[in-house]
């Protein structure tokens, strides 16, 4: 059997994983792969938490779900804010954007 | 070591060397195809913890449409997906080191968990995962409320992505 920690050891490295694409990408489209990654990495964590405790409380699973949704949701917003954004200023490039900073 | 765990171990480190590949790679379309091994390596771990639901939703929802939408925003924004340049800003060591640190955090909070090394408990005959997430996520004693408005959200955020990506003429 397969300890609920091997699960936890892996959703910690992969949302490390993600956390650090988030962090040091250049390209907008990048760090939104950044995000992905950590949001899967939660995933992850719910769903084994379901399996190891009682199963009979979908909870975990029904989490998941809603993760599911609310990245959907995340991604198709952000994308068109970078597609919005590149045909405005003609970059993608995160530095570059700086129109807010004096 | 039981054939259960090798399997395990092959697929955590596929999905994390992919994770790797992600942040690391210089070009974008191969980002987002490494991404979709990520997440074909997510879904595997689904089936391994009997959530064979969860993981065709993964399949369909990640595989079939974000990562798609990231390969089309990728081609749209063709421009800036040049290779020459650095692809990580100049703080990507300090990325990098609050990364590790979260990683270490997150093992020290584990190891001092009491229910750390819990293995997981016989799956009853018969027992319909399946049907009873189904009638959870439809029940109004259960999780009728936060599915309905997680459609209410994601409706929201078409119509705002259709509005913000328009071009007027």
């Amino acid at each position: 059997m397969i300890p609920l920690s091997w699960y936890l050891y892996f959703s910690a490295a992969l949302f490390g994983i993600g956390l650090f694409g988030a962090l040091s990408r250049r390209n907008a489209v990048a760090i939104l792969l950044g995000i992905e990654l950590m949001l899967n990495a939660v995933n992850v964590n719910l769903v084994a938490f379901w399996r190891y405790g009682d199963i009979t409380m979908m909870a975990g699973q029904v989490f998941a779900i809603i993760v599911f949704a609310v990245a959907a949701a995340e991604v198709s917003v952000g994308l068109a804010l970078v597609i919005s954004v590149y045909r405005r200023r003609n970059t993608v490039i995160a530095d570059e954007l700086d129109m807010l900073k004096w | 070591m039981t054939p259960e765990q090798i399997i395990f171990l092959i697929v955590a480190g596929a999905t994390l060397v992919s994770g790797l590949m992600v942040v690391s790679t210089r070009n974008l379309v191969h980002a987002a195809l490494w991404l979709v091994a990520t997440l074909f390596g997510v879904a595997a771990m689904y089936a391994i913890l009997n959530a064979g639901f969860i993981a065709v939703v993964q399949v369909v929802v990640y595989v079939g449409a974000i990562a798609i939408l990231f390969i089309f925003a990728v081609m749209l924004t063709r421009r800036d997906m040049r290779d020459s340049g650095p692809q990580h800003n100049k703080n990507w060591w300090a990325g990098a080191f609050v990364s590790v640190l979260t990683f270490g955090g997150l093992v020290a909070l584990f190891q001092s968990w009491a229910g750390f090394s819990k293995t997981a408990a016989v799956i009853p005959s018969g027992f319909d995962a399946v049907g009873l997430l189904g009638s959870q996520l439809t029940s109004p004693e259960a999780y009728v409320l936060p599915f309905e408005v997680a459609s209410v959200l994601l409706l929201a955020a078409m119509v705002g992505a259709v509005y913000v990506a328009f071009t007027r003429k």
